[in-house]
């Protein structure tokens, strides 16, 4: 399993065509106390960088976008009933949605834990 | 360049770095750098409705007016009884243009002799919001007559302590504070400091209002902080707090195209002021008072989790009947709440109507505000 970040800040951990995605522990943080959380239906088809999630926190509300292209196999039916999952462990059981990927070939430029560090530190 | 690539200057309030120390999250707001947060707004947000939270709202405007007649000079531009008020005592009043639209809310107080301020008995000390605090200046100077005399103290600091142990803890540096009830203010010494306490604020919950000079603001917050019951709360938790009491924002739930009666703020304008008139737009105001205004603020509590903000459309089947002007998810009723204008013929409690969210329709129910009851403390009320 090899796991890739976006400078949107989120994270999809991909293992073979399938990919699951969330956000990261910087966004969490930057969002607040999370309320909602809708994540998108299996059988919908999503595009790089467009919205695929929403997330409302006490603040405010932020579109999450699709790292990669692909067809939804599951939302995290568990962030329905505990929104406030995407705070406590956005990078284990707080994920978004699992998906498979239309092109793996879009996962290159992406980056990596060290480069996302990086990044983070650089904001 | 147009006008808004011109990068706003934004000024830092005397509490700065003590905010920063506590680790709050600075953003900007009213033109100055502010708290949004320090541990997080849903646990800063309990622990006022709880015990007791610490406020900085130096960027408020608090002004003087000082000089004979300066009751009825106010009683030109503001709705509210103000000849009618005593020494010492507080009012909420709406500052009106000259159309009759709400320029402004605050507060004002009649203050007796021996006030910080150096005022004379019975002159005036107000307080308005930081957003619209130059323009409410230069608006005073325009509609006042000239013998009365405006100061802003831009060299005083403001703090609200807010929650039900806030007497406890403000009561422990200054004893008297427990004798004032509710829109009730004095002359205390907090920590060797001068202060002018009110027992007031914006939360819906028993509180006080502190004004002190702005050097000393450091030394009197961390006396307020060093208290068991007080913890730092930010800007986040004061939107959800105000809006859980059911108390509008300016610039969101009321502003100069909007008249008392739409505003819901019948409390704003006794009898005395209804049946006399004498303010702007006094002609409207009464008429919309007695038959109703074509729209009204009404308070909303939408169905399922997620919020409706700002902005969004009510609607009632296809019909557009008005708009959110503030919405949030309530931390202590765990559902979303808002409030907004809607035509008076659907403002009727328990009126089902529709919001729409991102492209999504949510039911929205027509709801008594406020939506937490509100806990202030009235001495000798029977």
């Amino acid at each position: 399993m090899t796991t890739y970040f976006t400078r949107e800040h989120e994270w999809i951990a991909v293992e073979g065509d399938v990919a699951k995605v969330g956000i990261t522990d910087y966004a969490q943080a930057q969002l607040g106390d999370i309320v909602f959380v809708e994540v998108p239906a299996a059988g919908t088809t999503v595009a790089k960088g467009k919205e695929a999630a929403v997330v409302e926190s006490v603040k405010a509300a932020s579109d999450i976008y699709a790292p990669v292209s692909g067809e939804i196999v599951e939302g995290n039916a568990a962030l329905e009933g505990d929104p406030a999952l995407a705070n406590t462990a956005p990078e284990t059981e707080g994920w978004f949605f699992k998906l498979t990927l239309s092109d793996p070939g879009e996962l290159e430029g992406l980056m990596d834990e060290t480069a996302y560090k990086a990044f983070v530190d650089g904001l | 360049m147009r006008e808004e690539d011109v990068p706003e200057i934004i000024e830092t309030l005397p509490l700065d770095s003590w905010h920063r120390a506590k680790g709050g999250r600075m953003v900007a707001f009213a033109g100055y750098h502010m708290p949004i947060q320090y541990e997080g707004i849903i646990a800063e947000h309990q622990w006022t409705r709880t015990s007791a939270g610490l406020f900085d709202v130096s960027h408020m405007g608090q002004l003087t007016l000082a000089g004979a007649n300066a009751d009825a000079a106010l009683e030109t531009i503001l709705p509210g009884d103000i000849r009618g008020l005593s020494e010492g005592k507080m009012r909420y009043s709406l500052l009106l243009g000259e159309e009759g639209g709400i320029l402004d809310d605050l507060m004002v107080t009649r203050l007796p002799g021996g006030n910080p301020f150096g005022e004379a008995a019975s002159d005036f000390y107000i307080v308005v919001n930081g957003a619209t605090k130059w323009d409410d200046i230069a608006y005073l100077h325009e509609q006042l007559p000239e013998p009365l005399v405006l100061n802003h103290h831009g060299d005083q600091a403001l703090l609200a302590l807010q929650g039900p142990k806030a007497v406890d803890a403000l009561a422990r540096l200054a004893p008297g504070v427990a004798d004032l009830s509710f829109m009730e203010a004095g002359a205390f010494t907090i920590a060797g400091v001068s202060a002018w306490v009110s027992r007031s604020g914006y939360t819906g919950e028993d509180g006080y209002e502190i004004s002190i000079p702005q050097g000393a603001a450091e030394a009197v917050a961390d006396a307020l902080l060093a208290q068991p019951e007080v913890k730092p709360i930010g800007l986040g938790a004061r939107d959800s707090l105000r809006l859980e009491a059911g108390l509008p924002l300016y610039g969101h739930d009321l502003d100069e195209k909007i008249d008392p009666a739409s505003a819901a703020l019948g409390f704003a304008v006794p009898k005395r002021r209804r049946a006399e008139g004498g303010f702007p737009g006094a002609e409207r105001t009464i008429g919309y008072f007695k038959e109703g205004a074509p729209s009204k603020r009404v308070g909303l509590m939408i169905e399922g989790r997620q919020p409706a903000r700002e902005g969004a459309t009510i609607y009632d089947g296809h019909e557009a009947v008005g708009t959110i002007t503030s919405g949030g998810f309530s931390p202590t009723l765990q559902v979303p709440i808002a409030m907004g204008y809607v035509s008076t013929d659907r403002s009727a409690l328990s009126t089902t109507l529709e919001v729409d969210v991102r492209g999504k329709r949510l039911t929205a129910t027509v709801a008594p505000m406020p939506f937490v009851p509100q806990r202030y403390v009235r001495k000798g009320a029977k």
